[in-house]
């Protein structure tokens, strides 16, 4: 087990190194530098552009930027907003438990709903449920977020009128940032100040619903498939049959004996979810005003950042990638014959 | 009274319009402390038959039966949970391939004792004595350890003791082997034979051997049924059939066997196959295959008729050939 964790430690090195080199080369091949976006239309004097540039060390040729901005990293040092000229990690910090709520919301909404509808297509095959259920992730699957998540805006926020439109709470109520944690955080404003902080709570569960299924439908869609087909596979299994002769009771046999080891394929497809979460929350957000991660990046990447955008993205593919580490790690332990090989 | 009574079983697959009989007016019935035989070639009916007794088939076939008791209680009515009630428990059944037929998530301990906590509701230290105890009923050695130890961890042999020590946890009255031994190694296949048959003695359980090892079956079982096309083409005493078989099929599975042909250049065999969905003869099920094959056997489908030592289901059965 040791051994393993440390070569897939190993493997990590060359995947940070290609993602610092690709956000370095993606971001300085689109059009415009910081300056230029600054200025906007007006004209801009190319001396005092030159000496702008100067002073943000952009005046240097490329391979002494990108080693500058290497060598910066292994001394831990991410840099600076070009903006706010507040540093990286703290900004990402204040952003991140906004991103990190909505993420959860939707892992946990795809996970309990992928899963409970993959086991039950799968024990009722080729029933109206299997075909609907299978239909619909199809769709729901191949809808783009920001095509899904304007048309669910629309027809519930504004048609119907079930959810708040955008944001993550109603202004009228005074819930101050303590864990960056919306749903804690006004639950907390809600008891400390019960007179205006009334309903708060709700109002953030509200605010919250929408973005969830939102971000959570791609995630839910895959899972679902997967469940299904590896619930199919692992029911024909002899060992299911041996259950079934052993007298167990169906449930025993579906979730003891069968979503057990089908769960193995599953729980990779979940972990690696988290990347396409984070995807997708830079979409998610965006639509609805979400102040997160993704937000974040795209106004980021719109003024040319480059700091916030090169590390941003570092910080992201980091989270992703120790995430889908955790999930290689649970997969040994959801497996015995992974977890005993040498 | 017999333990299992099994009149003219039937079990379909397939639409209702053009079904596939996998199983076809089978009688058979096991008495207390019997070895009861079921030979017979790949696809002839044997595991479905077992299966569609223990309520395995899930749905996928249909069963119609005369009459289907085990230990006076009829299968045929039951509900699902009663059934529960007596599979595992009472009829307790082991399979071809132990490898797969174990859960390679969890560790033979949990298995054994899974069956102990649902059927005997054991908890806790008395859970895992008998788990222990009937480890070394099985003979496995080292059962200590071996509680802890995952299916991948262990051999064929060790695993096919596992299965057994499982199906023997609640005392079944009734044993189903299905073609125990045919995965393992064959110096395996002697330790576990001698095991099942010294567990049935030593508790006198009935127990029912599916296989095509006829020479497993002439040396262990009481009576056999030889099966084909999902039909009982003969069945009979131990003894008895096999000196004298009076089914053509039946002597042509024994004269396959090599001790039997001694001498001859060739190894006596049956020509063709066994008759599937698309080409079921209208006649008796072997008239294609039948060295004594008679008009009538090609129009017509044979009974099983009673005779001294069992039952044929044949026109021209070999009385005669075999007094000569």
């Amino acid at each position: 087990m040791f051994s393993f964790i440390l070569r897939r430690l190993g493997v990590l090195i060359p995947t940070f190194f290609g993602i610092t080199l690709i956000t370095f080369a993606l971001i300085r091949m689109i059009p415009g530098d910081p300056i230029e976006v600054m200025v906007g239309e007006r004209t801009l004097d190319p001396v005092m552009h030159a000496a702008a540039m100067k002073r943000l060390g952009l005046d240097q040729p490329l391979y002494v930027q990108y080693f500058d901005y290497v060598s910066k990293l292994f001394h831990g040092d991410l840099g600076a907003s070009l903006k706010t000229q507040e540093s990286v990690w703290k900004e990402f910090t204040t952003l991140f438990p906004a991103t990190l709520e909505l993420a959860l919301c939707a892992l946990v909404f795809a996970t309990v709903f992928g899963l409970l509808a993959g086991v039950v297509a799968a024990i009722k095959r080729g029933s109206m449920f299997d075909h609907g259920v299978m239909g619909l992730s199809l769709t729901g699957f191949s809808m783009p977020i920001f095509v899904w998540g304007l048309l669910a805006v629309m027809f519930f926020s504004v048609f119907l009128g079930w959810t708040p439109v955008s944001g993550r709470i109603d202004l009228m109520f005074d819930v101050q940032p303590q864990t960056g944690f919306m749903l804690i955080d006004a639950w907390r404003a809600q008891l400390a100040d019960p007179d205006i902080n009334a309903g708060a709570f709700k109002d953030a569960v509200m605010h919250l619903i929408l973005p969830t299924v939102v971000l959570g439908t791609i995630p839910l869609a895959t899972i679902a498939r997967m469940t299904r087909s590896s619930m199919l596979e692992v029911l024909r299994e002899d060992y299911v049959r041996t259950a079934r002769a052993k007298g167990l009771s169906p449930a025993r046999v579906i979730f003891i004996h069968t979503l057990r080891n089908a769960l193995i394929p599953v729980l990779t497809v979940i972990g690696l979810q988290v990347g396409t979460l984070m995807g997708g929350a830079v979409l998610t957000e965006t639509i609805f005003s979400w102040p997160g991660i993704g937000k974040w990046l795209i106004e980021a990447i719109g003024r040319r950042d480059y700091p916030v955008v090169q590390n941003g993205i570092l910080i992201v593919a980091t989270l992703v990638i120790l995430t889908n580490f955790v999930v290689d790690i649970l997969y040994g332990i959801a497996n015995p014959r992974i977890r005993h090989a040498k | 009274m017999s333990l299992l009574q099994i009149k003219n079983l039937s079990v379909e697959f397939g639409n209702a319009a053009n079904p596939f009989r996998a199983v076809e007016g089978l009688d058979l019935t096991v008495n207390q402390g019997e070895i009861v035989g079921i030979v017979g070639e790949s696809g002839s009916g044997k595991s479905v038959t077992m299966m569609a007794m223990m309520g395995l088939l899930e749905g996928q076939g249909r069963i119609v039966a005369d009459q289907l008791e085990f230990d006076g209680k009829n299968l045929l009515t039951i509900s699902a949970r009663e059934r529960r009630k007596i599979v595992g428990k009472d009829i307790a059944m082991i399979f071809q391939d132990p490898m797969t037929s174990l859960n390679p998530s969890y560790t033979v301990g949990y298995q054994i004792m899974e069956v102990l906590k649902v059927h005997q509701g054991l908890r806790g230290a008395e859970l895992k004595a008998r788990a222990l105890e009937l480890m070394e009923l099985v003979e496995i050695p080292a059962p200590k350890s071996r509680l802890e130890a995952y299916p991948h961890q262990l051999s064929g042999g060790m695993s096919q003791r596992v299965m057994i020590a499982v199906a023997l946890a609640c005392n079944p009255k009734l044993l189903i082997a299905d073609e125990p031994t045919t995965a393992l190694d064959v110096t395996i296949q002697a330790q576990i034979m001698d095991l099942l048959v010294n567990l049935q003695k030593e508790r006198n359980m009935a127990l029912l051997m599916i296989t095509h090892d006829l020479a497993v079956i002439a040396e262990v079982a009481h009576r056999v049924a030889v099966m084909y096309a999902g039909q009982v083409a003969e069945e009979g005493v131990v003894p008895q059939l096999f000196r004298r078989p009076v089914h053509p099929y039946t002597q042509a599975l024994l004269s396959s066997i090599p001790e039997h042909s001694k001498g001859a250049h060739r190894l006596s065999t049956l020509p063709g196959i066994v008759p599937g969905q698309y080409d079921r003869p209208k006649g008796c099920l072997l008239s294609p295959r039948c060295p004594h094959v008679q008009p009538r056997c090609r129009d017509e489908r044979p009974a099983i008729t009673p005779h001294q030592h069992g039952a044929v289901r044949c026109f021209y059965p070999l009385f005669d050939k075999e007094a000569s």
